[in-house]
């Protein structure tokens, strides 16, 4: 378990772990539903959508209906996810090339993408490709797209850095991936939706109260209903 | 008789020139055409602009391109692979510029290349900093940037099955920027691990028809290196 928050507040909780964060997540995903899964605690996801739910997965290298990852004696060497690990393809799955999956990626064919990120503001703003706009080297990959192209994006992510600064934010001073396009955030502490007027908590990990997650967290919270 | 079939990487790789525009098949290393790299390196080209995903993986490929210090600039989305070194090492002593691009622009910029676009406009990367100097329109009330096609003087790609024609098919997630990058490029030459009769492949079942072909070599070299 990772833990990221000040030990008062940690005190009084038990953080979901990062298999947890996924799982949660998992939950809310409807049947049906066409997903994209981002590197990091977002790729979790797959493992734990529930059996008797059908949900495809597309990986942006032009896998549709990608599957979990291959028994070390059933390795397809040429399947690989935008993680560029080996992972295995479902019955209905297809292959399309990098124009055409992003043709879908960007033309609001998605139902849905859960993305990782650095921070997130309360304007739905997402900074998940560079930590510096001095940053000489960055690697947006498929980020830009999937953020400006899905139907809906979730943030999954620890709620706070390593060194217990705020992820969710009042304005993101990481550079941009994409302005206003988050619609709900998973943390270790918490779920929350973006709305109108900001950060509303949906959920709190077992033992937090709301002044406790405020605490560490930088944009003003507040429980939905 | 048309036969793009060549036998030998001297022939596949005749006439590229200096300062020539490559575009590189392949996501990681799987679908990129080692064995025309290797074939580039030999040629000799050099100033070479190359469009790819990635920035080169270890120090092979791309990398070991970049190594023989005949790359002027590279065009990706993702520069940081698992073991970017020779990039890395080239880019820090000041060797060769880079220019990086949202994924899916660069995808399309090739497609709009091969179809005749010359522009496009995109939602991707509107209100960041890759969206900084470019020409924004509106369009029912959404915000988008344009951007051009990206054309290249070669593409080298890999296959899987290839016929005399320059029909392609590919295997798995193999396939990534390959069909894309054969539309873009004034000079094709494709790698492919089976050969196979004119009329085998079914018609149905081709991703690249062999116009956009110009050059086959068959490198039936078995299976890609672990990612």
């Amino acid at each position: 378990m990772n833990v990221n928050v000040s030990t008062n507040v940690l005190a009084a909780c038990k953080p979901w772990t990062r298999i947890e964060i996924a799982a949660r997540a998992a939950r809310d995903i409807p049947e049906g539903y066409y997903v994209n899964l981002g590197i990091g605690i977002p790729v979790l996801v797959a493992d734990h959508i529930p059996a008797d739910r059908e949900v495809v997965i597309q990986s942006e290298n032009g896998v549709l209906g990608m599957g979990p990852a291959p028994a070390p004696d059933r390795i397809n060497p040429w399947l690989i996810n935008a993680g560029k690990q080996y992972v295995t393809l479902v019955a209905g799955g297809s292959y399309m090339h990098h124009a055409d999956s992003f043709a879908l990626i960007r033309g609001g064919h998605l139902d849905l993408c859960v993305l990782g990120a650095f921070q997130v503001a309360e304007n739905g703003d997402l900074a998940n490709w560079a930590t510096s706009a001095k940053d000489t080297t960055p690697a947006v990959g498929g980020a830009m797209d999937l953020a400006a192209g899905a139907k809906k994006i979730w943030v999954l992510m620890e709620h706070t850095t390593k060194s217990g600064e705020s992820r969710l934010k009042r304005r993101c001073d990481y550079p941009l991936t994409a302005p206003g396009v988050v619609k709900r955030v998973y943390t270790n502490l918490a779920v929350l939706d973006i709305s109108e007027e900001g950060f509303l908590v949906r959920e709190l990990a077992p033992g937090l109260t709301l002044e406790a997650l405020q605490e560490v967290t930088e944009a003003p919270l507040r429980m939905a209903n | 008789m048309i036969n793009k079939i060549v036998k030998t990487l001297a022939e596949a790789m005749a006439g590229i020139r200096d300062g020539s525009v490559i575009l590189l098949g392949g996501f990681g290393s799987i679908g990129l055409p080692y064995a025309l790299v290797d074939g580039l390196i030999e040629q000799g080209a050099k100033d070479l602009t190359v469009v790819a995903n990635n920035a080169g993986v270890g120090r092979t490929g791309l990398a070991k391109l970049l190594d023989a210090n005949r790359v002027r600039k590279i065009i990706c989305s993702y520069p940081r692979t698992s073991d970017p070194v020779a990039f890395l090492e080239a880019y820090r002593a000041g060797r060769i510029e880079l220019e990086v691009m949202p994924q899916g622009t660069m995808a399309e910029r090739m497609r709009a290349a091969g179809a005749g676009i010359p522009a496009f406009y995109t939602p991707t990367s509107v209100g960041t900093k890759l969206a900084e100097g470019k020409e924004e329109r509106a369009f029912a009330g959404r915000k988008y940037v344009l951007e051009e096609a990206l054309y290249g003087d070669v593409a080298l790609i890999e296959a899987w099955e290839a016929d005399r024609w320059g029909n392609l098919t590919y295997q798995s997630s193999a396939r990534n920027f390959n069909p894309v990058m054969a539309t873009a490029a004034k000079l094709t030459v494709a790698q492919a691990q089976h050969i196979v009769e004119l009329g085998a492949l079914d018609p149905e079942q081709v991703p690249t028809p062999g116009i956009f072909v110009d050059r086959v070599l068959h490198v039936p070299y078995g299976e890609p290196a672990v990612t």
